[in-house]
């Protein structure tokens, strides 16, 4: 049965003590009743309220850590199948498998790839540890996964080799996945004494389904599922229908986040590790495994993350600032778009084809495209002269050619009043037309 | 207790579009699941895949793709090769130079291409303009007359120019259309409207509700699709029920992460395989999202989605 948000705030204190993170107890009750926060949030909430709300009001796929610090990671608390009914919360984490022998190998590789894109860090967040059948060999590896400071799966079913490598990263909260129908009691209880995350899988959904059922009955409800890696077309299905089963049909036995091995599915074959974490980047992967992660891989795969994960509800956007293309320096012309990060994407790109050094000036415009900016006032005469006065425009560069877009040609006579001695061009409408007119432009 | 599965499967299906002639003909759409949702019931046709072949010649800067061509020096030549490679169901003729703003090649001249392509391979075809909605209303026109009796599918019509190619391109020739909309899953009903009311039945309009590289707001694609195959499916809405054909080679091709040379980014590497993998992604997260088929240009890329494709149907 759904509660209405106001059922529950009148079981809350109501003192609107803040301490469960949202302003009002009013507001805490509303996200309550939208799934998007758990009850026991709340630390006054009574005894007897939590058994009225409990079952009620748990968010239908569970929100679970781990890791520590700089590293600690968040899966699932999603609350619907598609990003335009309300907005994913965890975004997918990219994972690289190592082993005692490839140790060395694979750091070097993904150690490259670290930037940072429209504010965001991207990078492999997670090492997949694999157990290769000697305890003290893995218990070494664990040891040094835990010196590059990223988060940590366990990805072994033994538990004297998992007890071994426990021993020596149990303070970096890995995830231990390794749970199946023949080892549920060992498994458990291991996860259970160090206080980590259990991956579990099944040889198909129903045997999965029941160890989940067994787990939670022993009172486990920290745990990840691991979709298999029978076939790719199992692995899509498992992922979709787990998923699907949580959130459609509130079947809580499968609201837990996911964990895909797409380096196992298309083992040596980078390629198609590519395609394949793009799809579970798209539906349902809250973990993707990979081989490793080369540069070639990790373009595409870390946008297309960022952009399935915006919230729908906020525009993305780039810092503002001076961005300087094709090497240009103090003398180099500048060019002035808007903050909403397609807009930068689209005209940066344009530009860097052009080959022309620019100082291409960001200002803070909301989020917003050109028009809509301009239309909502964020993006004005005054709104530039602004930034230029904050930026230090006129010590940072001596050029005094300003291009403004086409679309709000409108704004250049009082430009020219707001930034005297400064020439204003303006662009065409549209970008594509940027590599010709900035080509030919005479300054 | 085994886990209950409730498979989501619609009373509404997708259309099906028809492209080709003959044994090499290929059909897309006609599934009453989610896309590539095949556990929940079989999916009458697994997506195609185009081969993209452009009018100004293969980008001889990308070493893998210019062997995959080496000898073929004449965009007939070209388009000969593209067929054979393995995994293409269809070849998409990129008209590029058409373009007024660029090399402006003259109609006939381009019409005479596709003539001299269309007689030189038999598998099916598609004909991309100049994305210049004047001169594509004329051009075409033009190629659906030459390519009587091809059976092929032009790309594409939009809001400016759709009643030429309606009524040239379908109700005269009997061709197949794509329709074009910017990311917006009313644009795309509206335009579709517009061309049921010029008499073209759904069978022969292809929806390209657009398209982006992936890290390019292909959040807008994504749910673009999410939504128009929620609502021809669930809403059984049959103005939104055609197949999607996105041509991906395009866009992933031209942004950054696919063009600046290992020069200027020494960390990224080689430029080519930066593309191919810009290339796949887009690809495959296109698929995810509901495309019955994508236009893809290299030959990896090509070999790489058809067995992503063969995978998971």
């Amino acid at each position: 049965m759904a509660l209405k948000g106001l059922d529950i705030f009148k079981l809350t204190p109501k003192k609107n003590c803040k301490e469960c993170g949202s302003p009002t107890c009013m507001a805490f009750a509303m996200k309550v009743a939208q799934g998007g926060v758990a009850l026991d949030a709340c630390p006054y909430m009574s005894d007897e309220a939590k058994a009225t709300l409990g079952e009620a009001t748990a968010p239908p796929m569970k929100a679970i850590t781990f890791g520590t610090g700089d590293a600690e990671c968040k899966l699932g608390g999603e609350t619907v199948l598609f990003r335009h009914e309300k907005t994913f919360v965890s975004k997918s984490l990219y994972a690289t498998t190592v082993c005692s022998d490839c140790f060395d190998e694979r750091m070097e590789e993904i150690r490259k790839v670290d930037y940072e894109r429209i504010g965001e860090r991207m990078h492999v967040e997670i090492l997949n540890l694999v157990y290769g059948g000697d305890p003290a060999a893995y218990a070494a590896l664990a040891e040094k996964a835990v010196a590059t400071g990223k988060a940590i799966i366990l990805e072994c079913s033994c538990a004297e080799g998992a007890k071994a490598a426990l021993e020596k990263c149990k303070d970096a909260k890995p995830i231990l996945n390794g749970c199946n129908a023949g080892n549920v009691e060992e498994m458990n209880a291991l996860a259970t004494e160090y206080g980590v995350v259990l991956g579990v899988t099944g040889a198909n959904l129903d045997e999965l389904y029941d160890t989940v059922a067994a787990l939670e009955a022993k009172g486990n409800k920290n745990l990840v599922l691991d979709v298999g890696t029978a076939s790719v077309k199992d692995a899509f299905a498992n992922a979709v229908q787990i998923r699907r089963a949580a959130l459609k049909d509130k079947d809580r036995t499968f609201g837990y986040p996911s964990i895909v091995n797409v380096g196992k599915l298309a083992a040596g074959d980078r390629s198609m590790q590519t395609a394949l974490a793009a799809l579970f980047t798209m539906k349902y992967g809250s973990i993707i495994v990979m081989e490793g992660m080369s540069y070639a891989q990790a373009l595409p795969l870390f946008g297309l993350r960022q952009n399935i994960f915006t919230d729908p509800q906020k525009p993305m956007k780039v810092e503002p600032g001076i961005y300087t293309l094709n090497g240009a320096d103090e003398n180099a012309i500048c060019c002035t778009t808007v903050d909403f990060a397609l807009t930068y994407f689209v005209v940066s790109g344009e530009m860097e084809r052009s080959g022309v050094p620019i100082n291409l000036l960001i200002s803070d415009a909301g989020g917003y495209s050109v028009l809509t900016a301009w239309a909502a006032g964020k993006l004005s005469a005054g709104s530039i002269a602004k930034f230029f006065k904050e930026f230090d425009i006129e010590n940072k560069i001596k050029s005094r050619t300003l291009v403004i877009p086409g679309k709000v040609a409108v704004l250049k006579g009082e430009m020219e009043e707001k930034l005297p001695g400064w020439k204003i061009v303006v662009a065409p409408n549209e970008a594509v037309g940027l590599v010709k007119f900035l080509k030919e432009l005479k300054v | 207790m085994p886990f209950k599965r409730m498979p989501q499967t619609f009373t509404a299906s997708i259309g099906t579009v028809t492209i080709g002639t003959g044994e090499k003909a290929v059909t897309m759409g006609g599934e009453n699941v989610l896309p590539l949702y095949s556990f929940d019931a079989p999916i009458a046709n697994r997506p195609l895949i185009g081969v993209e072949v452009s009018d100004l010649g293969v980008d001889n800067t990308l070493p893998e793709l210019a062997a995959f061509y080496a000898g073929a020096d004449t965009v007939v030549e070209q388009a000969k090769r593209a067929a054979t490679m393995p995994g293409a169901d269809f070849l998409a003729i990129r008209l590029e130079s058409a373009d007024p703003n660029g090399a402006n090649t003259p109609v006939e001249e381009s019409v005479a291409l596709c003539k001299a392509i269309a007689d030189a391979v038999d598998c099916p075809l598609v004909i991309e303009g100049s994305k210049n909605a004047e001169k594509d209303s004329t051009l075409l026109a033009k190629v659906a007359e030459a390519l009587q009796g091809k059976n092929v599918l032009l790309m594409s019509a939009k809001e400016e120019n759709y009643k030429s190619i309606c009524a040239a391109a379908v109700l005269a020739y009997g061709q197949k259309m794509g329709a074009e909309s910017a990311v917006d899953i009313n644009l795309a009903k509206q335009l579709n409207v517009l061309i049921d009311k010029m008499g073209v039945k759904g069978e022969n309009v292809a929806m390209n509700v657009g398209s982006a590289a992936a890290g390019y707001g292909f959040e807008y694609v994504a749910s673009t699709m999410d939504r128009v195959k929620a609502a021809a499916l669930g809403q059984n809405d049959n103005m939104l029920q055609m197949p999607i054909i996105t041509p991906v080679s395009s866009e992933a091709w031209s942004v950054k992460e696919a063009i600046v040379s290992e020069e200027d980014e020494p960390e990224w590497g080689p430029t080519e395989a930066r593309g191919v993998e810009m290339e796949i992604a887009t690809a495959a997260a296109c698929l995810a999202g509901g495309s019955n088929a994508v236009i893809l240009k290299h030959p990896k890329s090509v070999a790489t989605i058809a067995a992503f494709i063969s995978a998971i149907i």
